[in-house]
């Protein structure tokens, strides 16, 4: 492949220097060297508008939602609840099907305690995949260990694909739910969700999905999945930390027990009873993370405003770049080659750990991720002790990806 | 690190450290001397790289070994990452050759004049603090045997 040439079509069409001016820190020296940012997989950076609408929500708006009659509250919100209704836009779903939770992992859990509160009994089991995040496997095992009832595994290929025949056998009466991960955090495979939803689906079995690695990268429509519940982190989508979204079907959400009490989640209250509202707010209770709620659509409208098809077009030739060059370096193995992948590179470097090669990129100012990633069994199935991560978004270059190899041999003459 | 007593004193062997480090401003030269001394650390016999003398709290895996030789304290250890195991090295040289409580009464402050305090942080996946602590705590346990 000609790659000055691709890369210089690519600049046509996707003005990533433009792009660039709209992120501050991406201009961060780090010992003497300018920063290459290549640990997006684990928190993206935030552009201006976002960073600026966290300033100006707490200059303009700030007072709590849902409460008052007054004139800040109402401003509250309703910016509040129009956030919510452009996440809904965002995933094709409707407004109350959205529910603000803390992250991911929050998401998860609470379908993990309230789902199972509702559906999950001894003898019944839930599946998910060897590829998951600790956050989407321990809130099972906390529900199964609770209601005596057991996980399942779909197992995967060195290739880091999961084995789509040993999950149809896996799907029986028991399965009470299947929660597997849009895309790998650690491998960057992007699963095979439609027929993992139809599979389900066919037995009456709804399906989770955690979209924290899909979102920043694909368009999502929960409509066209069919899905049941989908998560994903504000933070991850150049939004800030603290925020995150699980969609629900309503007729799932509304037959759930609430997961947490407060104020905000109930209808009426008595020392005898109390009735809860419906969803989304039955699920919200106490005050909210209001701000980080109104400016996550800011970091929504800001990404379609590049537009999803071009980040997505743009990531795939980083990422097709980057493993060629990659490849071309001997002792480098590649973990997790499915063929279709999202914008995650994970390697192991024959002769030498992880730990080190991150250390001396970060002297050379990249920033990758090294270890198990959270997902201590994936990393235990390729019998390694953890891998390095370069993750990229729409903002990183063709460029740093040079700088990046040039860093990573440096590396890897010092430490064989 | 050999079996006589350390005949220089903590503070003269973390001078001496200071010392080398001053050598390089770059980096990346830092760390090659980092990986020259994790090549050099008496390496410790097989049967002790086990849980037992595994620091927890490491994202790569080190093992040290501390034995007590006419009341002073020597060591010997291994890493799977060669940084990891440099910056142990730094800190056996250190301790190594000393009593007990001499080795109780080290902070260890040449960490931080070398510019390597980032790996001291808590949160640090190389645990270079879960070392130190696990060094004293082996030698309070071999003062009481001592005593």
């Amino acid at each position: 492949m000609d790659i000055t040439a691709k890369s210089k079509t690519t600049d046509i069409k996707f003005d990533v220097e433009t792009i660039r001016k709209d992120f501050p820190i991406l201009y961060t020296q780090v010992n003497g060297h300018p920063l290459v940012y290549f640990d997006n997989a684990a928190t993206s950076q935030k552009p201006l508008v976002v960073i600026n609408a966290i300033e100006e929500y707490y200059k303009a708006t700030n007072s709590n939602v849902h409460r008052g009659l007054h004139y800040l509250s109402n401003k509250a919100t309703n910016e509040f609840e129009e956030s919510r209704k452009i996440v809904a836009a965002h995933l094709n779903a409707s407004h109350d099907e959205i529910i603000y939770t803390r992250g991911t992992t929050e998401s998860i859990n609470l379908v993990a305690f309230s789902f199972g509160e509702a559906f999950v009994k001894s003898g019944d089991e839930i599946i998910i995949s060897y590829m998951e995040h600790h956050s989407n496997i321990v809130p099972w095992q906390m529900l199964c260990e609770r209601k005596g009832a057991s996980l399942k595994v779909i197992p995967i290929t060195e290739k880091g694909e999961l084995k789509l025949d040993e999950y149809k056998k896996l799907l029986s009466s028991k399965t009470k739910l299947v929660a597997v991960t849009h895309v790998s955090n650690t491998l960057g495979t992007i699963n095979p969700v439609e027929e993992i939803i139809e599979a389900a689906h066919a037995k009456n079995i709804p399906v989770l999905l955690d979209g924290a690695q899909a979102v920043p990268h694909l368009k999502i429509d929960v409509k066209k999945l069919d899905v049941d519940f989908y998560c994903f982190s504000g933070h991850k989508v150049f939004g800030p930390t603290g925020i995150g979204i699980l969609y629900g079907k309503t007729k799932w959400l509304n037959q759930m027990p609430p997961y947490q009490g407060g104020g905000e989640m109930i209808k009426e209250v008595t020392f005898e009873k109390t009735t809860y509202n419906d969803a989304p707010l039955r699920f919200e209770a106490g005050t909210p993370n209001i701000e980080a709620s109104i400016v996550l659509a800011k970091a929504i409208n800001y990404i379609n405003g590049i537009g999803l098809d071009a980040i997505a077009t743009y990531e795939h030739e980083l990422l097709q770049y980057g493993t060629e060059k990659l490849q071309q370096i001997n002792g480098v193995r590649l973990i997790g080659t499915a063929a279709h992948k999202s914008s995650v590179i994970s390697f192991v470097v024959d002769g030498t750990h992880p730990s080190d090669i991150g250390i001396l990129l970060d002297k050379q100012g990249v920033a990758v991720r090294t270890g198990h990633h959270c997902t201590q069994p994936l990393v235990g199935f390729y019998k390694i002790p953890g891998t390095v991560r370069a993750s990229f978004a729409f903002y990183n270059t063709f460029e740093e990806i040079d700088i990046f190899v040039k860093a990573l041999n440096k590396a890897i003459s010092m430490l064989r | 690190m050999n079996s006589v007593y350390c005949d220089m004193s903590i503070e003269e062997t973390e001078q001496e450290i200071v010392e080398e480090f001053e050598i390089f401003s770059d980096w990346m030269d830092k760390y090659e001397h980092i990986i020259e001394i994790g090549n050099s650390v008496p390496k410790i016999e097989e049967k002790y790289k086990d849980e037992a003398h595994e620091i927890k709290g490491c994202q790569s895996k080190v093992w040290v070994h501390s034995e007590l030789k006419d009341q002073h304290i020597f060591y010997t250890a291994d890493s799977d990452a060669i940084i990891t195991k440099g910056l142990v090295g730094l800190v056996l040289r250190v301790a190594s050759g000393h009593t007990p409580d001499e080795i109780l009464n080290t902070n260890f402050d040449f960490i931080n004049k070398i510019g390597l305090h980032e790996h001291l942080s808590p949160t640090r996946s190389n645990g270079l603090n879960a070392m130190i602590k696990q060094i004293k705590l082996d030698a309070l346990a071999l003062r009481t045997i001592n005593n």
